[in-house]
């Protein structure tokens, strides 16, 4: 059995016109996700990887199906599993240090003052933000802010790390060294996480597998790429690896081409014998054979 | 240097807007002055009759050498700077007397009103903050109470009082009243306003980290709308400090509102032109003490 699962999940949203049949975001979603495993879901705007995430977390209703962690169904916010924000959303009228205090205590109310206190200086460290640790979130740069949301996010050891793209609005040469921080983080605790992104670049990095969302409305799993880059990966020499550029392109190429004439269908219902096959799994492996470095294989 | 210049520009306008601000003062308090000036009494093309009747009616006195002058204690219209001056003076020399039930000094009154003031507005505020909360965070209440509050809105505090004074019996506590009704209005709409706008993020926040109920509306519910509360609380504080003047007067309850209708039963307008002079301080005061309070409580994202 898998650690968490997306069994059949589907998003419905209101006619825009107020009649007419709902709209349909995405439909019958399944996918399995393993302990540990860090799992990236790309696709365009409008495919629904956000409302996905927050399904998981519990901040949005799935229409129909449901999210199982370790066997149970999860439908509310809870501490098992934590969220990164695109917008950071820490509470403005408090500290750095506030900020994270107030996950820790939550996560061990039966912790002294002291062990709170010591314990969310140790998260404060992790993310270098040390001397920032009195400062408010409006005093602090973007990166820093997202340094304090992966902080708060971490130090309540989530079963489940959402990812909500969290790098998407700090500036490119910040992105690598918090991207850093995140893998040092990740590689002590290995949580599962599932997170959602824009950038190819920072989703081969840091995946252990890549789901391809086709187009919205009417999204669904296109395809998943099993990425076999080996770890520890280091931002600067993993565009080396042989694989690199070849996974890179593959990738791209879908949201280019296939993403769009794969989706295509109106009506959810036609997608339906092509979501019961299961999405197309491409696996990159490290020792490529000679005659094809692409390895097929349908999962049923 | 183009820092440098702009900086002593700025210096100049300041001096500029204070020298200004003199100047205006200067303009209205001749401009009282002279307005006020008592004429002098001149007896030509009055008869003998005539100016024996006024002098009778002690509207003229005699002066020297056999002439008349207007009677300085029964001086027409309003007094001038002066005289006001003259009667502060007076006032504040002996600022905590107690002569009677009536007569307390300057001082008492002043300590009075803002007790009145205070202990309506934090009533009223307390009470609008936490119906505000209620009414922000569940829309159902909201949708079945704010019919209720549209009515009662617009009823002027004052329209209250005697019912008030009928059901408290005590003026002292009408008073006190009074003032909560015209404090409890806008921070009450503002709260339930600040609270239903508070940004969705930090809720989710709230909820993945499992807060309690209390830590929930004190830490993240609360500051969060403080911006607004604090907006509401100004515009209460403003509308009370307007009620607890006519609250006094209708009342008669000792204060700076009640002593400018003394002064005017006393039909003594140097003491009405002192207490409106008085509650203008006074409010200054209590604002400059608020807008302390109120940024210590906002915060900037």
């Amino acid at each position: 059995m898998s650690y968490l699962e997306l069994s059949k999940i589907s998003k419905y949203y209101k006619n825009p016109e107020g009649r007419g049949e709902p709209l349909c975001v995405f439909k019958d979603i399944n996918l399995k996700i393993n302990e540990s495993e860090f799992i990236t879901v790309v696709g365009h705007s409008g495919c629904g990887k956000s409302t996905m995430l927050n399904i998981i977390a519990g901040l949005d209703e799935a229409s129909t199906g449901g999210v199982i962690l370790e066997g149970k169904e999860v439908n509310s916010p809870g501490l098992d599993r934590s969220v990164v924000f695109q917008n950071f959303a820490l509470i403005p009228w408090m500290t750095v240090y506030q900020n994270i205090r107030l996950a820790v205590k939550a996560a061990n109310p039966d912790w002294t003052k002291d062990q709170i206190k010591e314990y969310s200086y140790k998260y404060i460290d992790l993310v270098n933000l040390r001397e920032a640790a009195n400062k408010r979130p409006a005093a602090l740069s973007g990166g820093m802010k997202q340094r304090v949301g992966l902080a708060r996010a971490f130090c309540i050891n989530p079963k489940v790390l959402l990812l909500d793209e969290p790098f998407a609005q700090i500036d490119a040469l910040t992105r690598g060294v918090i991207q850093d921080e995140l893998v040092e983080m990740w590689e002590d605790t290995k949580n599962t996480v599932f997170m959602v992104t824009h950038d190819v670049d920072e989703a081969i990095l840091l995946s252990d597998r890549v789901v391809l969302m086709t187009n919205g409305p009417n999204a669904r799993i296109g395809e998943i790429i099993e990425i076999g880059i080996p770890r520890p990966r280091e931002r600067t020499t993993i565009i080396d690896h042989p694989q690199y550029y070849k996974i890179r392109n593959h990738i791209i190429h879908f949201l280019v081409e296939r993403s769009k004439k794969m989706s295509g269908a109106a009506n959810c219902d036609v997608e339906q014998a092509s979501a019961e096959e299961g999405p197309l799994v491409v696996h990159f492996r490290e020792e490529p054979p000679p005659d094809t470095d692409l390895k097929l294989r349908v999962v049923g | 240097m183009a820092e440098k210049i702009e900086v002593s520009e700025k210096k100049v306008n300041h001096f500029v807007s204070m020298f200004l601000s003199f100047l205006i003062l200067v303009f209205l308090i001749g401009l009282w002055y002279l307005t006020t000036l008592q004429k002098v009494f001149d007896s030509a093309g009055l008869t003998e009759d005539q100016i024996t009747v006024m002098e009778f009616n002690a509207d003229i006195i005699p002066a020297e050498d056999g002439a008349y002058e207007y009677n300085p204690a029964k001086t027409n219209g309003v007094p001038g700077p002066i005289a006001v001056l003259k009667y502060s003076i007076e006032q504040f020399s002996h600022p905590f007397h107690k002569k009677g039930t009536n007569d307390h000094g300057i001082g008492h009154l002043v300590i009075y009103t803002t007790k009145r003031f205070f202990t309506g507005f934090l009533i009223a505020s307390v009470v609008a903050i936490f119906v505000g909360v209620i009414i922000g965070l569940n829309t159902i209440i909201f949708q079945a109470l704010n019919p209720f509050f549209q009515i009662l809105k617009p009823i002027s505090p004052l329209a209250w009082m005697p019912l008030l004074l009928y059901t408290v019996k005590d003026p002292q506590t009408t008073a006190v009243l009074v003032v909560f009704m015209a404090a409890i209005w806008p921070t009450m709409a503002n709260t339930a306003f600040g609270v239903k706008s508070l940004k969705k993020e930090y809720l989710h926040i709230a909820s993945i980290l499992q807060l309690s109920w209390f830590t929930r509306l004190f830490k993240v519910v609360l500051p969060g709308a403080a911006p607004a509360i604090v907006a509401g609380l100004r515009i209460s504080f403003g509308a009370a400090l307007v009620a607890v003047v006519p609250a006094e007067m209708l009342l008669g309850e000792l204060g700076v509102g009640y002593l400018t209708w003394i002064e005017w039963n006393n039909l003594d307008l140097s003491g009405v032109l002192f207490a409106i002079g008085v509650i203008g301080l006074v409010g200054w005061s209590l604002d400059l003490l608020f807008n302390r309070v109120a940024n210590a409580l906002t915060y900037s994202e």
